[in-house]
């Protein structure tokens, strides 16, 4: 039997949200107060979703372990108390929460093989949340309704 | 179709042991987990319903047949219990939050009538929950 697993996890960072491709006014006027040049930061929530057959064996569908190891090296290190523009995948493109998300996705996807990563959530403060599902996804309402779709 | 969600809370407790496993594989897969005195959680459980808003009285379906329900197939049967030794599913299925949820899912989909079980969401921890849709 499939089930989905989420799992929940912390971690602090800053930014600083500006783009090279647009003038210092545009900047300031898309970007309004993200823009100021020292950056501030962020709590991020981070939510992980798995999906898989449940094991006869040991009635899991990822080992905690695995995952928690995953995501605490992989993500929570190396994204965790730094400032964000200074990192590699950042270098080029801006660090919204919405790259952030589907760069927390990729790097799941690239290195995670205990089980299948369906989704990544990002929650930036309480008031915002970026949910990622990889580019084949038809759409949020579908999505949010779970594996039968709203039909 | 509108999806109607339910939230309700239990506490219980359980361990991880898999008797075809050797005391070492035991303590390697479930850690802390397969202290055999067992440990507790809170639970809480989110059952969503789906189904047409019935013209007559606004329902999807009504909310205190699906407290009574939740009621009599998971909390009394449940709650403030050892999963492994009271809750007679877990007699030879290791009690991990995806099997409850799967466990809760078929105790509710043959009771509830009148609206469709859509999910049923099973948090261990704030921080760790799992959803079954009824997927093979």
């Amino acid at each position: 039997m499939k089930a989905h697993l989420t799992r929940r996890y912390m971690f602090s960072a800053s930014h600083r949200l500006h783009s090279a491709e647009m003038s210092e006014e545009e900047n300031r006027r898309v970007y309004g107060k993200c823009n100021n040049p020292y950056g501030h930061g962020h709590n991020y929530a981070l939510e992980v979703t798995v999906a898989g057959q449940v094991d006869q064996r040991t009635g899991m569908v990822c080992n905690l372990v695995d995952l928690d190891g995953f995501v605490g090296r992989e993500v929570l290190e190396r994204f965790g108390h730094e400032n964000l523009n200074t990192l590699e995948p950042f270098e080029r493109v801006v660090p919204t929460t919405e790259n952030l998300c589907t760069e927390i996705y990729r790097v799941l996807q690239r290195g995670f093989r205990a089980a299948a990563v369906e989704k990544v959530r990002l929650e930036e403060t309480m008031m915002n949340s970026f949910e990622y599902s990889g580019p084949e996804t038809q759409g949020v309402a579908s999505r949010e309704q779970g594996p039968k779709g709203a039909t | 179709m509108v999806y109607l969600t339910r939230r309700a809370e239990f506490s219980a407790s359980h361990y991880y042991h898999n008797p075809d496993f050797t005391p070492e594989e035991n303590q390697r897969i479930f850690g802390k987990c397969n202290n055999p005195h067992g440990h507790g959680h809170n639970y809480t459980l989110e059952v969503t319903v789906r189904g047409e808003v019935d013209a007559r009285s606004g329902f999807v379906m009504d909310l205190a047949e699906l407290k009574e329900v939740l009621n009599r197939e998971v909390l009394d049967a449940m709650d403030h219990r050892f999963l492994n030794k009271e809750v007679p599913e877990f007699r030879d299925r290791i009690p991990t939050t995806e099997n409850l949820a799967i466990a809760i899912w078929q105790r509710l989909e043959p009771k509830l009538k009148a609206a469709e079980l859509h999910r049923v969401r099973v948090y261990e921890t704030p921080d760790l929950f799992v959803d079954y849709y009824g997927e093979p």
